[in-house]
């Protein structure tokens, strides 16, 4: 969380010094929530994030140089220039690239299951995270209940922080809450706070062993405020005083701080020096990255199929 | 013996589920006993268990769900039980599958099968050819047969081949098109075939539209003139250098697809040989599609939207004369 949180007030800084190009989507107060999908993955699980998920990515392994590179389009990282900020991914460890297309990436995580299934693989589960906002379309609706067709043991977590970009929940939807869905969907559900670390880790934790052991997919649906604009670009003019004086309005990280000041879990010594360790994590990411060659147009290998005799030659 | 068009996809699929671990077919309707809407998965489901699934009417997830398969290693085959449903699906295709490779570097080998095109009686939304908008799109390979050998060997191409292949299964041809038996042989995928030689004009065409040209070819024969035929079997990637070679021999181009006329592979076939073969033209090109409004439900209207021997025979007299 700390490492997240440090490496995206990094960004956005880069960002608003126009260092970086595109845009830089942060997942400020959905720490909690996201690092517990990732910690609970092992190898041969699959991960589909989305854009607020950077603590995800880190739990389950993704190196932090591969953002930096990807943010700057470094021709060495895993999109080489050819995708940027959240699409990124590493499809042969498990980390599929998200699409910016929302719920789209629900399917897929259930044709990997069904293909790990038929395969005679054991004990591995899928995650994929969604919003409130994604939870709207029809890929997701489709998604989930095929999900459930098939029987695969997928996790579905749905960070619910109160704005589609701009638009708050009584234009996103209409249900009293959208943990009803999972029973519509057969699925089994649970809501959690997700301003409180432990109860992330407990709830998402407890969702990802049923998966494990068979039982039907599960949703998860957390309640948040996001502490941050939709990207970079935008100053969330739009969030009301009132909401910001709700519970889930909290800061995940300041309230995971303040746990363990109370529990005497670390001292301020050590918290001190974990914010250390997390700045030069930070600095070397993105000192390694920025040394890397960036892509160039003459250059590229224009082609996007691999089966290159039949590529369409046109002049 | 003799063979259907339907039937060799049909073979192609059993061949397919036989010879390869990896094959599986999914769709509506395809399992169970009932074998799909046209029955190209008949009995299938029985030889191949828990191979060739029924899904829910959810095109998005079809097509993703394969995505994700694909992913793990696995070679699907979605069936969509109209190409025009395929439209729901075309954020996985387009957006997911199609951009994969050249984001990751990971290839996502599926093949989506669209029964295409029109038939007596079938309306807007169960008679649409989508090959000119898939084919707008990069990432994709875009197959259109348009003979019983071609349906049967290119469906166990697209499964072999790495990257996403749309097969457009003309749904006319599904019954009125016979061969004596499968073939042994293939012709390469991406290359075009010459289904008529001939001196005076060139028709460059694919998938039903292949069979009205060359009954366009018949009848013009009878007025002295040759008209060479080329089935472009892909449509992506278009056999230009054939194209261009059999230009050459005739000095005139006309270009026949079933699709809406705005774009499409009527007017890539002409721009390319108008850019990079227009010193072999001695008269204009020109192109004959269906009509640029949706596909009418009547058969006087559908027989007069979509081209027809008799209009293509007629556009083709036109360039000869010029």
């Amino acid at each position: 969380m700390l490492l997240t949180r440090t490496f995206e007030e990094k960004l956005a800084s880069m960002y608003r010094g126009g260092r970086i190009t595109g845009g830089v989507y942060v997942g400020k107060g959905q720490e909690a929530i996201s690092v517990a999908c990732g910690i609970f993955l092992q190898k041969g699980d699959i991960f589909a994030p989305l854009i607020r998920d950077q603590a995800g990515r880190s739990a389950f392994g993704e190196p932090l140089v591969d953002v930096a590179r990807t943010y700057l389009g470094s021709r060495t990282g895993p999109m080489r220039g050819r995708d940027g900020n959240i699409h990124r991914g590493s499809p042969r460890d498990g980390q599929l690239a998200m699409i910016s297309h929302l719920g789209a990436m629900v399917s897929v995580v259930v044709g990997s299951l069904m293909a790990k299934r038929g395969r005679g693989e054991k004990n591995f589960i899928g995650l994929t995270a969604i919003g409130e906002g994604g939870m709207q379309t029809g890929a997701t609706h489709e998604g989930m209940n095929i999900a459930a067709v098939e029987h695969v043991p997928l996790v579905v977590v749905a960070t619910n922080n109160h704005y589609a970009y701009s638009t708050p929940n009584d234009r996103e939807f209409a249900c009293a809450n959208l943990v009803d869905r999972a029973r519509g969907y057969g699925f089994e559900g649970y809501e959690l706070d997700g301003t409180d670390l432990a109860q992330c880790l407990d709830v998402i934790g407890t969702a990802v062993k049923r998966a494990r052991a068979g039982r039907p997919p599960q949703l998860v649906v957390a309640s948040i405020l996001r502490l941050a604009g939709h990207g970079e670009h935008d100053d969330f003019s739009y969030v009301t005083d009132d909401i910001r004086k709700e519970p889930f309005a909290i800061d995940c990280l300041q309230r995971t701080e303040a746990f363990i000041k109370e529990r005497e879990l670390a001292d301020a010594a050590t918290l001190q020096r974990w914010r250390e360790e997390a700045a030069e994590e930070v600095e070397n990411a993105f000192s390694a990255a920025q040394k890397e060659p960036v892509p160039n147009g003459e250059e590229e290998d224009w082609c996007a199929i691999s089966t290159r005799d039949l590529v369409d030659e046109i002049e | 013996m003799s063979i259907t068009y339907l039937e060799a996809i049909r073979e192609a699929q059993a061949k397919l589920l036989r010879d390869d671990k990896r094959v599986f077919i999914y769709g509506q309707d395809v399992g169970g006993s009932f074998g799909g809407a046209f029955k190209a998965t008949k009995g299938l489901a029985k030889e191949f268990p828990g191979r060739v699934l029924n899904t829910p009417i959810s095109e998005d997830a079809m097509v993703g769900t394969a995505i994700g398969a694909a992913l793990e290693g696995m070679r699907p085959i979605v069936e969509m039980q109209f190409a025009d449903f395929s439209s729901i699906a075309l954020n996985q295709i387009l957006n997911n599958a199609g951009t994969h490779y050249w984001r990751t570097n990971v290839p996502i080998p599926i093949t989506v099968r669209l029964p295409s095109g029109g038939t007596k009686g079938s309306g807007p939304f169960h008679s649409q050819s989508m090959e000119s908008l898939y084919a707008h799109y990069p990432g994709l390979i875009v197959m259109t047969p348009a003979t019983v050998e071609d349906a049967y060997t290119m469906l166990i191409d697209a499964v072999a081949i790495d990257d996403p292949v749309i097969y457009c299964e003309h749904k006319y041809l599904y019954y009125h098109l016979k061969a004596d038996s499968l073939p042994n042989d293939r012709m390469p995928v991406g290359k075009a075939r010459i289904a008529r030689t001939g001196r005076d004009l060139t028709i460059v065409s694919y998938s039903a539209m292949l069979h009205e040209s060359l009954s366009a070819a018949e009848e013009i024969a009878k007025e002295g003139f040759e008209i060479e035929v080329v089935d472009l079997r892909t449509v992506k990637p278009l056999d230009t250098a054939a194209v261009l070679a059999s230009v050459a021999r005739t000095g005139r181009l006309l270009a026949v697809g079933e699709s809406f006329p705005w774009g499409g592979v009527t007017a890539e076939v002409i721009a390319r040989v108008a850019t990079e073969g227009f010193h072999l033209l001695d008269a204009a090109p020109a192109r004959v599609n269906a009509k640029d409004t949706p596909i009418p439900y009547h058969p006087n209207l559908w027989s007069t939207h979509r081209p027809s021997s008799r209009v293509i025979a007629a556009k083709a007299r036109k360039i000869l004369r010029e």
